[in-house]
């Protein structure tokens, strides 16, 4: 078993180290092959010592003086070091910009997920337990339409609805919240104020997640239901609350567990989006920004940094079923 | 996901739908068959009639043949003015106009032409792509393929000698740019050409692809892809390409490893069935055998994922206009109506509300089809 454990964690250290290679490269490239000289291409109007002090930066953050691949060697090199160059309009440190908007993305997909696993799962186990009937179809007809809804179209009637026309809850904006502390040293937090403004951006996340969630969880729940077990929990007489939630919904939330996984890589994707609709200012928020002011060097950190986040969750989310259950571990490590 | 979820099932389904089967299947009973169209339901008929609705508007609207007025021109009263918007309705203007006092309907039918061809395009280039690679990778996954996993090697080969040995060349020993490229490029050639023959393991080397590729987020890939070839205007760095073609070609490339893991599953299981076989005991080539008659077996799974990627493409094309990067105005697509009056939502929230429902109701009826189409031919979603 500690073999296996080894080997799954060798085999990600690799996936890591060349997915970090690709990615790098891959935005080092598009950058270096911009036409002209990069540094008036990125900054190209203004004259004066600020302007001139800017590109000087820019000159070294890139190491234009060298030739392409000592270029990439040092970029590489300052990337593993966590140096990720400056945002030559401000020169802040990019990293710092990370800083800030990092823990903002993490909450905003954390609390998408507890609100869509906190739906999903009655409405899964409802679903399942009244299947074939009217409650059943309902909740099916209405999961099939949630999926068609795209996050950007919920996120703009929640902004229209709840924030505008009924003024309950902020329609844009941030306060500091319980993990920007751990990230920032120390902040002024408003735990109250951070969660008004985080409902509706967790919301239109939230949605779609709970249809997928929901019909996976009610899928694997008929078919536990099943069981002989379950069978003879009823005939022991136990109540059917108890059947279905001590009984059937554990061995029913695997496929649910892993999907919930899995779906970081979609939370980061639709968190984009949502974040721009209602000006949060997370991870997503800061790639638009970078892209509309055409901060190359900003942009490319941000996507080398989501890309090895998602490969590090991949590899959490394997790890953690290989530890629980020992049957995916056998398979995986084959 | 995994290549044991997805099986194929009696030959009498496929036959059912009227498909072209490949010698060696057989064909259903004349009892089991029904007509194609016969037993679709009302909800069906719906989608299908929305689909060729919106796709026709398009048509007409790209076309000239019949338009629904100037999609520029610029009727200043009627600026702001739609339904439930706050300078109240624009007379005449069944669905108003939109900031600049452009006509909503002559926009959004022109809008349907660039969504639907951009999605469209996308897929098809991840179908063509994705798909092939998937076909290969499955087809050949029990067989030993030499060429072609020396052929696929030596491409991969390539690409990290480029990389690796132009960074040890050019840091390391001092050799200039070029000169550490070409060494490093022949030699990942010769060395990934030479482990592909040994190995002979083409699927493991595509997959392995796929899987670099999944590993950076759907959209933030497609953002940076566009990002990088729209290039700045302020800059003076012209795009090299237009903006419909670069849409087509970031979402078609996200497209590719989702598409080509699927296409590998299902390839993979109809190949390890007799008929192949037997077609390949007659004789017949890989190639031949990969086309007529592991293909036609693919290709109705794959007609499903297809209507279930446009719709996400559509999704996509919206997703990326509010970001920014979408096709640029003055072209309007649905995506770039709701980005360039987004502004607008809480004054006149017609603009945005109309653009999304079409989007909306289209990605809803794509759903509906693809899993109308799924359940005739019993394909599981796991692949998704």
């Amino acid at each position: 078993m500690q073999n296996e454990l080894l080997r799954l964690i060798a085999r990600r250290l690799v996936q890591l180290a060349i997915v970090l290679i690709v990615v790098s490269f891959f935005t080092f490239a598009l950058i270096r092959l911009l036409p002209g000289d990069p540094t008036q291409t990125i900054i190209p109007f203004g004259r004066g010592p600020f302007f001139e002090h800017a590109r000087a930066r820019l000159r070294s953050d890139l190491g234009l003086s060298k030739g392409f691949f000592a270029q990439y060697w040092d970029y590489l090199t300052k990337l593993v070091r966590l140096n990720f160059g400056h945002q030559y309009s401000s020169g802040r440190s990019v990293g710092t910009l990370v800083k800030q908007s990092l823990p903002v993305s993490l909450e905003l997909m954390i609390y998408a997920q507890i609100i869509s696993l906190a739906i999903a799962i009655p409405l899964g186990v409802l679903a399942a337990y009244r299947a074939g009937t009217r409650t059943d179809s309902v909740i099916n007809t209405t999961a099939f339409g949630a999926l068609a809804l795209p996050n950007f179209v919920l996120a703009l009637l929640l902004s229209f609805f709840v924030g505008a026309q009924l003024k309950w809850l902020p329609t844009g904006g941030y306060a500091p919240g319980w993990l920007d502390p751990i990230f920032n040293g120390s902040v002024h937090m408003d735990l109250g104020q951070h969660l008004r403004y985080m409902v509706l951006p967790a919301f239109s996340l939230a949605v779609g997640q709970i249809a997928v969630y929901m019909r996976l969880l009610r899928t694997d729940m008929i078919a536990t239901l099943q069981e002989n077990f379950i069978t003879l929990a009823k005939a022991k007489g136990l109540s059917n609350a108890r059947i279905l939630w001590r009984h059937a919904l554990r061995p029913s939330s695997i496929t649910l567990l892993t999907a919930a996984g899995l779906s970081v890589g979609t939370l980061i994707g639709a968190a984009v989006v949502v974040e721009v609709i209602f000006t949060v200012p997370g991870m997503g928020l800061k790639i638009v920004q970078a892209i509309n002011a055409r901060e190359y060097v900003e942009l490319q950190s941000y996507i080398v940094i989501i890309a090895v986040l998602f490969v590090l969750v991949n590899f959490l989310v394997d790890f953690l079923y290989a530890v629980v259950d020992p049957r995916i571990r056998r398979a995986r490590a084959a | 996901m995994r290549r044991e979820e997805l099986d194929p099932h009696s030959d009498g389904l496929m036959a059912d739908a009227g498909l072209v089967l490949p010698a060696g299947v057989a064909a259903g009973t004349e009892g089991e068959r029904k007509s194609r169209f016969g037993d679709l339901s009302v909800g069906a008929w719906l989608a299908i009639g929305w689909m060729v609705f919106v796709i026709l508007v398009a048509i007409l609207a790209k076309t000239h043949i019949f338009t629904w007025g100037d999609p520029q021109a610029v009727h200043a009263e009627c600026a702001r003015k739609g339904p439930f918007a706050q300078d109240g309705s624009a007379p005449g203007r069944l669905f108003g106009c939109d900031s600049d006092g452009r006509d909503m309907v002559a926009r959004l039918a022109l809008g349907a032409w660039t969504s639907l061809l951009v999605s469209f395009g996308a897929i098809a280039f991840g179908f063509i792509v994705g798909g092939g690679l998937g076909l290969v990778a499955g087809y050949f996954s029990d067989k030993p393929s030499r060429p072609i996993a020396a052929v696929a090697g030596g491409v991969i080969g390539a690409a990290f000698g480029v990389v690796a040995f132009g960074v040890i060349g050019a840091v390391g020993l001092g050799l200039s740019d070029g000169l550490a490229a070409v060494i490093g490029g022949v030699g990942g050639l010769a060395a990934g050409g030479y482990f592909g023959y040994q190995r002979g393991d083409v699927d493991t080397l595509i997959t392995n692809v796929f899987n670099v590729m999944l590993s950076v987020p759907a959209i933030v890939l497609a953002l940076a892809l566009v990002a990088f070839l729209q290039g700045s205007e302020a800059a003076g760095t012209k795009a090299i390409l237009p903006d419909v073609l670069i849409l087509i070609l970031a979402i078609g490339i996200v497209a590719v490893p989702l598409v080509g893991r699927i296409s590998r599953g299902s390839a993979l299981t109809w190949s390890q069935r007799d008929f192949v076989l037997a077609a390949r005991a007659q004789g017949a080539q890989h190639g031949r055998i990969m086309v007529r008659e592991v293909l036609p077996n693919v290709a109705p799974a794959m007609f499903s994922i297809s209507l279930l990627s446009i719709a996400i493409a559509i999704v996509a094309e919206g997703t990326l206009a509010i970001l920014g990067v979408g096709v640029r105005p003055p072209a309007p697509s649905w995506g770039n109506i709701i980005a360039l009056d987004r502004n607008a939502l809480f004054t006149s929230p017609h603009i945005v509300f109309e653009a999304s429902f079409l989007i909306f109701v289209t990605v809803l009826a794509l759903n509906y089809l693809g899993d109308v189409v799924r359940a005739r031919f019993d394909v599981r979603e796991s692949g998704i």
